[in-house]
């Protein structure tokens, strides 16, 4: 399949910048079409198997791409500026099925208990308690807010059992950040994010990033926290049938708890996104 | 006694699978292994110039190779004797020849996993049919233990060639290899992880 004009239009992080270091060429693959990262002087440029040379941006730690000519704009994230956050950026993952599918994964609460267990979730607390989805139109952006789980080591730095409160942002089809509430200090947020390279449309590579306040851990320490926690994710997506995202109602029943999920496949419908997604017809 | 250990790796599951079985008490100091390749820096590479983990430091002295110190933990610290059988000769040796079959079963299922996870440069069809030859070696041995009632690889009770074997074989599916075809495997992975003490690590089907 062709790439639809929402997914051709987005920029796509395809790797961290220390992963260029001491390299002068290095293959990536997005959306099934080969590129080249050359790092000729200090600068990275990217070109398509055709030699045509495509836009870049390096933000939020990672170098970007786009296929398209005029991207939307990458959106914001102003927390990247604020001083005294530390950014650990965890490096590329392989995961074989759709990036949408490890985004809407990514939404989903109703999983911390049965796959994070005892970290992100326990057993005897495994309600997941209504909250708001909204659509921002002006962005065009989803956010899920007054998200509410107990979670008995939230984060690398949390010292025991704790109500967390969450935001979860989806910006672009490909990337979501959650905002979570810092267990070291008050009024603020620290974030964990995605940024989904799509290779196939039932292949992509996840890099994620933290960006918290945490005075007590190392990096590698958080880095190991973070990996831990997507390779428990990474066996659950590489299980679902079918590897591409079911966008067809008639395939799985939506509860309450996936709020945020049914407003995620609504926004990618509304947007007539069509890569990666599975036909309700060639799955069955 | 200190563990220099990744989270994510096979290798060093096997050291904190034996540490937790022993009840030894331990700090782990964490190696950004990937993304940062910390075990090939200069640093690193004056503990263990194999710039290889796990690396265990204990009474000033570092131990290298994921076996090497299985060996030694449970040589020093098992007072039973049976995770490392010094007092018989020839379950010792069974226990031995194992330890080699795990080597090979890193050489080829880890780096089929390391390919398909973290994006590892290497031959992954090779890595992948070289693990099915070693898993049709072992299920069929495993098969065979349990027809002379037998639950262990080396034997009626769990040694280091079990810890050795296990999280490459167990983890085979994140690197693409499916254990479907071997069920003796299957219920030998069922068996270990209700151990006393046994902790899961990501990656690991359990098949029940």
């Amino acid at each position: 399949m062709t790439t639809d004009n929402f997914t051709q239009s987005q920029w796509y992080a395809i790797g961290r910048l220390p992963d260029f270091d001491g390299v002068a060429q290095k293959p990536v693959r997005l959306l099934s079409r080969d590129l080249t990262v050359s790092h000729e002087a200090g600068d990275l440029s990217v070109k398509d198997a055709e030699g045509h040379s495509l836009l870049t941006q390096v933000r939020y730690g990672h170098l970007w791409t786009s296929l398209s000519d005029r991207p939307r704009p990458l959106y914001d994230m102003p927390e990247f500026d604020e001083p005294g956050r530390r950014l650990v950026t965890a490096g590329g993952v392989g995961v074989r099925c759709s990036g949408l599918r490890c985004v809407e994964n990514f939404l989903d609460m109703a999983h911390f208990p049965f796959v994070h267990t005892d970290i992100l979730g326990v057993e005897e607390h495994s309600s997941v308690e209504s909250y708001d989805v909204n659509m921002d139109a002006e962005q065009d952006e989803i956010w899920a807010t007054k998200c509410k789980f107990f979670q008995p080591m939230a984060s690398a730095a949390a010292s025991g059992g704790q109500m967390t409160e969450y935001k979860y942002r989806v910006p672009h089809p490909y990337s979501t950040i959650l905002y979570k509430t810092c267990p070291i200090q008050e009024d603020v947020w620290d974030l964990v994010g995605l940024f989904i390279q799509p290779v196939e449309e039932d292949e992509c590579i996840v890099h994620s990033f933290i960006l918290v306040f945490d005075d007590e851990n190392t990096d590698t320490g958080l880095l190991h926290f973070q990996q831990n926690i997507f390779l428990q994710d990474r066996m659950i997506l590489e299980n679902q049938v079918p590897r591409k995202l079911p966008l067809d109602p008639r395939w799985e029943l939506p509860t309450r708890a996936d709020a945020s999920s049914i407003a995620y496949r609504r926004w990618l419908k509304a947007n007539e996104l069509q890569w990666g997604v599975a036909l309700f017809n060639e799955a069955a | 006694m200190k563990l220099f250990d990744y989270v994510l790796s096979g290798n060093c599951y096997k050291i904190r699978l034996l540490l937790d079985f022993l009840e030894l008490s331990h700090e782990k100091q964490a190696v950004d292994f990937f993304p940062g390749r910390e075990h090939k820096s200069d640093a690193f590479l004056q503990i263990n110039p194999l710039g290889q983990i796990p690396v265990l430091e204990d009474d000033g002295a570092y131990i290298r190779d994921a076996q090497a110190i299985l060996v030694y933990l449970a040589s020093r610290y098992d007072p039973t004797g049976t995770w490392w059988p010094i007092n018989d000769p020839s379950e010792l040796g069974r226990v031995a020849q194992w330890l080699a079959f795990a080597d090979s079963i890193t050489s080829t299922a880890s780096a089929a996993r390391l390919h398909d996870v973290l994006g590892y440069d290497l031959d992954v069809a090779q890595a992948r049919a070289g693990a099915h030859k070693l898993f049709r070696v072992l299920d069929d041995h495993l098969a065979n233990q349990e027809l002379q009632g037998f639950n262990w690889i080396a034997g009626s009770n769990p040694t280091v060639a079990d810890i050795a074997c296990f999280p490459y074989v167990a983890l085979a599916g994140d690197g693409g290899i499916e254990l479907f075809y071997y069920p003796a495997i299957q219920r030998w992975i069922r068996r270990f992880v209700k151990l006393p003490r046994f902790k899961l690590m990501p990656g690991i089907n359990i098949f029940d």
